[in-house]
């Protein structure tokens, strides 16, 4: 039976309603922060609109109809259309699968390699610290977009490519930033307890000394997602990431911006695409790091 | 007329908590002249709230009731800067860790010498020869030495004599020492009780020596007040430890292990609720 | 049980414990005292196998102990610290907490064991699934000896576990701390700096000064005033000072 009191239990009897009251009561916290609600709910009707993007769209989105190209919104195409008189609202839909997409895989491949790395080496110390952390120092010497633009030259452009060049220049933050953290928690008393309970390395690092940084690294990943659409942008805007005629947001800008002046609303409709995702992510991001610590409540 | 050094009447301090205020001091009474106040109670009872709201030094969220007075002056009403003269000045503060309270980039003789000179009328050399005879008041060996040493170049006992040395440069009225001792060891912290104990006699000052520690704060105070969640539960002159009355002051001197007379079990302090009436 | 021979300890330049041996029978509760510095908690560290460097010869129960300890060991050794607030993981309920070493050990009907373990120490069953700061030090070095009791060792090893606690916690801490050496059969080591506490706990002591013993003797002569050297005359005069 769950119920608020089930949820709010200051006795709960099992794992699983402690479980869950904690969760409720870090929902509770969360939705006390009305900024950071609102970045939670635009990004997840972003997400939503992506994944039924067949759906809600009103046109093909490669369907060119060049009698109407560079119309205003209107009626029947509500973002009005684009050069080729392609509809701008199904593009953005459809576009929102692949930029998003492309954050959504750059984050799953670096936040994971960057916590294993950064806690591994802040906790093993020693060489095996210096080995790691002089390849991060490698890694974060180069400029992003330059490390990014050299990754997609050598490779052919696209949307895999772009990934691979941003979360090759992306993990390095997220390594030092968990290393601080395990450098921190690696002499206390806490950890030689669970030494001393006869836990391997690898133990400790990945469910003692781990759990200690993800917080953090939550936090600057949600913070870091809007830097990671703006890079995937620039990429497109400079046709190094996806190609057109693919919908991704940054290319749209940059095959549109010639019409600014006269037919502002096609370039400027994607950008507000990318500022609202880019936005949402940073409220969600300032939110979540008031939540995610247990001492907070 | 003259007033005694320190008036608290009816002192009141809440935190704000995440469920509405809650009290750190409920209603606290306290005169002392000067003398050698001891106040010791556990951890939460409010010992180290009160001395820090007689220094006005808690933090601006507290919500502070009752009437402080310090030699007359009334320090609720005090302004900032008025609070700045008492400060040093007249009150001085010892701390329980000289590793937090020292400028970890000073020397110690610049750091004496400084507070010396804002107090006091002085040219630089005046300053140094005064931080000079000070390190040697504090009964530190090597003045010359600890003069140029940084504080992490002192060990705890050296760092607790340049902070008293400090403190009692400005000559204040009263010195509040809020845990001096705790993070020395034995040896260390029964020379600076007797330090201060001979310093604070030889000047006539005042002395609020708060601790958790009652045997050691019955040993070097003429009179201690026992507070526990809050309030003041028993004022004895330290002379009448064993005709404390109060169960709390007896519990507490009570369950400690002592090397004279072994026990099978310690008595164990059971906590009336009717004491937080 | 426990043997400890010319031990040394070094830290970089830091000669921290200078030839350390003494003996332990199984059963014996044994005191470390000793001011800050003296090396102490080093020996106690050392013999956990928590810090690597050592030279000297470790034995138990006639076992040679080497720089890396297995499973088994720590299975029979375990440790409370002196930091009650420090010694819980703080991202970790009691709960995770007290399940952690039976994992690791691989120890069936966890759940039994867990409530047993709080029972033992005292804990009410709501605290199981607290975080560590919204307990008070005392709870907390309750679930500390309640961790390091789960998977029912034979040595303990005490690094001043009542220093961070108030006189009144204290006295319930050294009460429950007796009763388990004495249901559990434990061979414990205190360390710490109050003559007080280990004359209370423990049946022989030795005494330590700059990383070195400089006097080991039993608790009765200690407490008949039979100490020979200055250094435990100074503790002792400065222990009863404080008590008259």
């Amino acid at each position: 039976m769950i119920s608020r009191a089930w949820l709010l239990s200051d006795q709960p009897a099992s794992r699983a309603q402690a479980a869950w009251g904690r969760r409720y009561q870090a929902w509770l916290a969360f939705r006390r922060d009305p900024l950071a609600v609102a970045g939670l709910a635009v990004a997840l009707a972003m997400l939503v609109m992506a994944v039924f993007a067949p759906l809600l769209a009103t046109h093909d989105p490669g369907a060119q109809d060049l009698a109407n190209r560079l119309q205003p919104p209107s009626a029947e195409h509500w973002f009005g259309t684009d050069e080729l008189g392609r509809d701008v609202w199904s593009r953005i839909l459809y576009g929102a699968r692949i930029t998003l997409g492309m954050v959504v895989a750059v984050v799953l491949l670096v936040a994971p390699v960057g916590l294993l790395v950064g806690c591994a080496a802040g906790y093993a110390g020693g060489w095996l610290d210096r080995i790691l952390m002089r390849a991060t120092d490698v890694f974060l010497a180069f400029p992003r977009l330059i490390l990014a633009l050299a990754f997609v030259a050598a490779m052919k452009p696209g949307v895999e490519s772009a990934i691979a060049a941003i979360a090759l220049t992306a993990w390095p933050p997220y390594a030092r930033l968990a290393r601080a953290e395990a450098l921190r928690i690696r002499d206390a008393d806490f950890i030689s307890a669970v030494r001393m309970a006869g836990a391997s390395p690898w133990r400790i690092v990945l469910r003692h000394v781990a759990p200690v940084c993800i917080p953090s690294l939550v936090v600057r990943v949600t913070l870091d997602m809007s830097s990671i659409i703006l890079t995937a942008a620039g990429l497109g805007f400079l046709g190094l990431g996806a190609q057109p005629p693919l919908p991704e947001w940054g290319t749209m800008i940059a095959t549109a911006r010639r019409f600014i002046l006269e037919q502002w609303w096609v370039p400027v409709i994607p950008g507000i695409a990318i500022f609202l995702a880019s936005l949402s992510f940073n409220l969600l991001g300032d939110g979540l790091r008031d939540v995610l610590d247990p001492k907070q409540r | 007329m003259t007033h005694p050094l320190v008036e608290i009447a009816d002192l009141r301090v809440d935190f704000p908590g995440p469920n509405g205020f809650v009290p750190a001091v409920r209603g606290v009474s306290l005169t002392m002249g000067r003398e050698k106040l001891g106040i010791v109670g556990e951890s939460g009872s409010g010992k180290s709230v009160t001395g820090r709201a007689l220094m006005r030094l808690l933090p601006p969220q507290a919500r502070v009731a009752g009437s402080l007075r310090f030699d007359g002056i009334d320090i609720a009403a005090a302004t900032p800067r008025a609070m700045r003269k008492l400060r040093g000045a007249r009150i001085g503060l010892v701390l329980q860790d000289p590793k937090f309270s020292l400028n970890p980039v000073m020397t110690a003789g610049a750091q004496i010498a400084e507070a010396w000179a804002t107090h006091q009328r002085g040219s630089a050399r005046d300053a140094r020869d005064a931080a000079m005879r000070l390190l040697e008041q504090v009964l530190i060996r090597d003045p010359r030495r600890v003069f140029d040493a940084y504080p992490h170049e002192l060990s705890g006992g050296m760092g607790q004599r340049v902070m008293i040395a400090m403190m009692l440069a400005p000559e204040p009225d009263l010195l509040i020492a809020d845990e001096p001792t705790s993070a020395l060891d034995a040896t260390v912290q029964a020379e600076i009780l007797r330090l201060i104990d001979r310093l604070v006699s030889d000047r006539g000052m005042g002395l609020m020596l708060i601790s958790h520690d009652l045997p050691l704060v019955f040993r070097f105070c003429d009179r201690v007040a026992v507070m526990y969640a809050g309030r003041v539960v028993e004022e004895v002159a330290a002379k009448d430890l064993h005709a404390a009355t109060h169960p709390y002051t007896r519990g507490l001197l009570d369950c400690m292990p002592r090397l004279d007379a072994p026990r099978a079990r310690l008595p164990v302090l059971t906590r009336d609720p009717a004491w937080l009436a | 049980m426990i043997e400890v021979q010319d031990l040394h300890v070094r830290f970089g330049g830091v000669h921290a414990v200078r030839g350390v041996s003494f003996a332990i029978a199984a059963g014996e509760s044994f005191g470390l005292v000793g001011e800050s510095g003296s090396g102490k908690s080093t020996v106690l560290r050392a013999l956990a196998g928590l810090i690597p460097g050592w030279t000297g010869a470790m034995t138990l129960q006639g076992r040679p102990l080497g720089a890396r300890r297995d499973r088994a060991f720590f299975r029979s050794v375990q440790m409370v610290f002196q930091d009650p607030y420090g010694s819980l993981h703080p991202r970790q309920t009691v709960d995770r907490i007290l399940a952690e070493p039976l994992a690791i050990h691989g120890l069936s009907d966890a759940e039994a064991r867990i409530r047993r373990a709080l029972e033992e120490v005292a804990l009410s069953p709501i605290v199981r699934f607290r975080y560590p700061h919204q307990l008070s030090g005392g709870q907390r070095q309750r679930v500390a000896i309640a961790r390091a009791l789960i998977a029912d060792p034979s040595v303990l090893l005490l690094d001043e576990p009542t220093s961070a606690l108030d006189v009144s916690v204290q006295a319930e801490v050294l009460n429950l701390l007796a009763d388990l050496r004495a249901a559990r059969q434990l061979t414990c080591i205190l360390v710490s700096h109050n003559l007080a506490v280990v004359a209370h706990l423990c049946a022989h002591l030795a005494v330590m000064q700059q990383g070195q013993v400089v006097e080991a003797l039993d608790v009765a002569s200690l407490r008949a005033g039979q100490a020979q050297h200055p250094h435990t005359r100074d503790l002792v005069a400065l222990s009863r000072d404080l008590e008259a």
